[in-house]
């Protein structure tokens, strides 16, 4: 097959991937019905004060549906990533196109990972849309015809600093993703107007525990993002920090997750303030994807686009 | 601390501190943890202005050309340092702040992890039941012999136990966590002090060397050279690096953005140690730099050189060179400046102008370049007569001074317009001669680089990460046991009633789950025996 055909054939399972998340996304909303359903019940129940005390709603075959069918979609999608790769030979993420879906196959994978240890299921929502929101992004906005690298890219540390920085960003992803329910239930409940979807998920502590657990592994990876990004800036640029608006970027992401794991072991500290912080370091990850890459001038201005 | 106290009790009003107790007491506010949060904080806020504005230390001329478009608020954001945020005195301020604070936690840490490293447990408290994760279990077998038991899977599952009484046990656990964060703290320090030496001690260079030329390391070799403030320029290692040929590729398949994208960049060369060393001829990459004594050699950039020569009115050669050109542009749009001064000092000849790699003239823009190969190559000049270096003034190599010089211009009146493919030759006007384009031959960028601190900033990135690593994996925890005899049983083999508490630094969601394997190994145990 030429390189043409394999492209074809890559954005066409790109697509479909995007047709079965929207439809696992449909089924874990109908699954996250259910528990709000389920836990309202419970809630009215508790009132009579007899009532059997239920710690987890019970599991709808909606659950189980979205869930394979977010397996289904993840293959798909690691097909086309891996169609994208054969067509261009090489790894698959050389500009903004290629590093949002390999991106998003991490983010998937990594649910689905973690699922095999804890059940996350009632996340799914949280997690399938904005992968999908970020897929969308990348076949009307970033879309990149298949080519190869510029000089400066090829090197194996692309393959190092890259796929781990992606590793990294999904489990920060996930994280966020944990750290944000955790602020907004833990806010509710304060005020005691909590809605009835925050109500439904598990509590408090749970969310904040899973958020620093997936936090506390990203961490080190991006530790090595960082590092080797600076060895490789060493043997393409001949200095390993330069201050390049990327480099700022990643070390001030760094900083700012530091800031968080130093907030969350200080004890005049909420966990609360300390999942800000975390959302921050997350709100640094966007802005360097979107504007730093796409806007600011620098070394590193080869996105491709 | 009871300094403090005593004062206070002794004025009712507010506590005074003498200049050491204030000392003392800024001292341990910094070295707090909440201290280094804030300045963690500041740094990343303090760092984001770089990223934003153009900085001197990446790209000068963007500099001054922002100066040129804000002439209002461009000087004022120049003396706050927001074009050399990273040499700013208040950047430097954050991350010296954070340095000692670095410094000064990590010892008192160290010691303290030293002393609690060689001493026991503490003491089990009064309620077990009160700690995070808590479950009491029956099980056959008298106190002591449970509790060797216990003893022995705890030590088994690398907790340090010890017991105050024949009743209780206290166990503990992760101290290598602690060490992890100890290492990573100090690396940390040792990256910052690595930065700072290569500063201080590191130089660059850099130089545009074309094909056949050879750069050697003197300060008078290079275009730009920059040494830090300790750098002894006098005793720089007499390397020389010669350029064979350089060789670049550009996309020509795809279209779009990637369309004369660069694809390959390659310079032979053939470098020496020193006069009298033998050579090596070896290919430089952009990803793969030349090693030399004490010094790395980079290939950074690349362009055309165009090889002209220019004669006098008599056919006479009064200059022949590979003259680079400065692409501009992704499609080489060059620009640069030949020079001819081996003439009488008022009748000197200088020429500006464009290279054009793959020439166009469009209608707006006039004359440009297509794409960055040799598809069609062209040199446009203008031309002037008069003096190149007025007081002998030093001037910019690829720029044209022309105070001194007048342009020259055909009998018509209209300015002289050199447009040059390579092989042609165009008469100047007033038998001043004729330059001729020979062929054009490319330079490769070189920079040149030493820090000799580099070695230690990679044992600290290392280190951090290990610590980082063991650190994270292990986990920080504290379990007690406590047993007692069930009296008045109706079993004939006795019962020990068995109290587990447990707490962990920094919440642990796996905590009861600890505690629970401990009580199935605990009743494994007792399995395998039966
Ligand atoms: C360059 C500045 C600093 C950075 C980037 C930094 C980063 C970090 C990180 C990432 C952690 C969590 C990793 C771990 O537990 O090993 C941590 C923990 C810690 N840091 Fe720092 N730190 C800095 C400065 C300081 C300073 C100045 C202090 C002294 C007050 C300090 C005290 C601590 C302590 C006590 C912990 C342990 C927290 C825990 O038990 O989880 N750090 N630091």
């Amino acid at each position: 097959m030429t390189p043409r055909v394999l492209e074809s054939y890559s954005t066409l399972s790109l697509y479909s991937a995007i047709a079965v998340f929207t439809v696992a996304m449909v089924a874990f909303a109908t699954g996250l019905a259910w528990r709000v359903r389920t836990a309202s019940a419970s809630a009215t129940a508790t009132d009579a004060a007899v009532a059997p005390r239920q710690d987890r709603p019970a599991r709808s075959a909606a659950d189980g549906i979205a869930y394979s069918l977010t397996w289904l979609a993840a293959a798909i999608l690691a097909a086309a990533v891996l169609l994208r790769a054969l067509a261009v030979m090489r790894v698959p993420w050389g500009n903004m196109f290629e590093f949002t879906t390999t991106g998003s196959l991490a983010v998937v994978l990594t649910f689905l990972v973690a699922n095999l240890r804890w059940d996350l299921r009632w996340s799914g929502v949280f997690v399938v849309g904005p992968v999908l929101l970020a897929l969308g992004m990348a076949v009307t906005v970033y879309y990149t015809a298949a080519s190869q690298l510029l000089p400066s890219l090829r090197s194996y540390w692309l393959v190092i600093h890259v796929s781990v920085a992606i590793l990294s960003v999904a489990l920060f992803s996930l994280g966020a993703v944990m750290s944000l329910l955790f602020v907004l239930k833990s806010r509710s409940t304060r005020r005691s107007t909590g809605s009835r979807i925050l109500a439904a998920l598990p509590d408090t502590t749970t969310l904040e525990g899973t958020a620093y657990a997936l936090h506390i592994v990203a961490f080190p990876l991006w530790t090595f993002t960082l590092v080797a990004g600076a060895i490789w800036a060493e043997q393409a640029w001949g200095a390993y920090w330069q201050w390049d608006p990327k480099e700022v970027w990643t070390f001030v992401i760094w900083v700012v997750y530091a800031a968080y794991l130093h907030a969350r072991a200080t004890s005049g500290w909420s966990r609360e303030a300390s999942a800000l912080l975390a959302l921050a370091g997350y709100v640094s990850i966007l802005v360097n994807y979107m504007v730093v890459n796409v806007y600011f001038v620098g070394m590193h201005s080869y996105s491709g686009m | 601390m009871t300094e403090l106290k005593q004062r206070q009790v002794g004025t009712i009003t507010q506590p005074r501190l003498g200049p050491t107790g204030w000392a003392r007491w800024a001292w341990r506010q910094l070295t707090s943890m909440r201290a280094a949060l804030l300045l963690l904080l500041c740094l990343a806020v303090a760092a984001v202005p770089g990223s934003i504005w153009p900085q001197r230390n990446i790209d000068a001329a963007r500099v001054a050309d922002y100066l040129q478009r804000h002439p209002l608020a461009g000087p004022w954001m120049d003396r706050i340092g927001l074009f050399d945020v990273y040499a700013s005195p208040w950047f430097a301020a954050i991350y010296i702040l954070l340095l000692v604070s670095l410094i000064g936690c990590i010892g008192p840490r160290t010691m303290h992890y030293a002393r609690a490293y060689r001493a026991a447990p503490p003491r089990p408290p009064r309620h077990l039941d009160r700690l995070e994760a808590h479950r009491r279990v029956q099980v056959p077998g008298t106190p002591q012999e449970v509790v060797h038991r216990t003893r022995t899977i705890l030590g088994r599952r690398h907790y340090r136990t010890h017991a105050y009484d024949e009743h209780s046990i206290s166990a503990e656990s992760g101290h290598l966590g602690e060490a992890g964060n100890l290492l990573f703290h100090a690396s940390l320090a040792l990256i910052v002090i690595a930065v700072a030496a290569g500063h201080l001690f590191g130089w660059r260079g850099d130089a545009i060397v074309p094909e056949g030329q050879a750069l050697t390391n003197t300060l008078s070799s290079y275009g730009t050279f920059s040494p830090g403030p300790w750098v002894d320029t006098e005793r720089l290692a007499p390397f020389t690096v010669r350029v064979d040929s350089m060789r670049a590729t550009f996309e020509e398949q795809a279209s779009g953005a990637q369309f004369g994208a660069p694809r390959v960049f390659t310079a032979t060369v053939t470098a020496s140690d020193g006069p009298g060393d033998p050579t090596r001829r070896t290919k430089l990459e952009v990803n793969k730099p030349l090693s030399l004594p004490g010094a790395k050699a980079f290939l950074l950039g690349n362009g055309y050189a165009p090889v002209v020569t220019v004669r006098d009115g008599a056919g006479k050669v009064v200059y022949r060179d590979a003259t680079p050109f400065l692409p501009q542009d992704n499609n080489y749009r060059s620009t640069g400046a030949i020079k001819v001064s081996g003439l009488p000092k008022d009748r000197q000849l200088g020429f500006t102008g464009l290279f054009l790699p793959t020439a166009t003239i469009e209608a707006r823009i006039g004359p440009t370049s297509l794409f960055p190969a040799l598809k069609n190559p062209a040199l446009v000049l203008t031309a002037y007569e008069g003096e190149l270096y007025p007081g002998g003034r030093p001037q910019n190599v690829y720029t044209l001074a022309t105070d001194a010089m007048t342009q020259l211009r055909q009998p018509s009146g209209d300015p002289v317009r050199i447009w040059l493919t390579p092989g042609s030759t165009v008469q100047l006007p007033g038998g001043r001669g004729s330059i001729t384009l020979e062929s054009v031959s490319r330079f490769a960028g070189l920079s040149v680089r030493h820090d000799p601190a580099k070695p230690f900033a990679l044992i600290g990135a290392i280190g951090a990460m290990l610590g980082l690593t063991f650190s994270f994996t292990t986990r920080r925890r504290r379990v007690f046991v406590r047993v007692m005899p069930v009296v008045g049983g109706a079993e004939t083999t006795p019962m020990t009633i068995v109290d587990f508490g447990a707490l962990a630094k920094g919440g642990d969601p796996r905590l009861r789950a600890a505690v629970d394997r401990l009580i199935s190994d605990l009743f494994g145990t007792e399995r395998e025996r039966s």
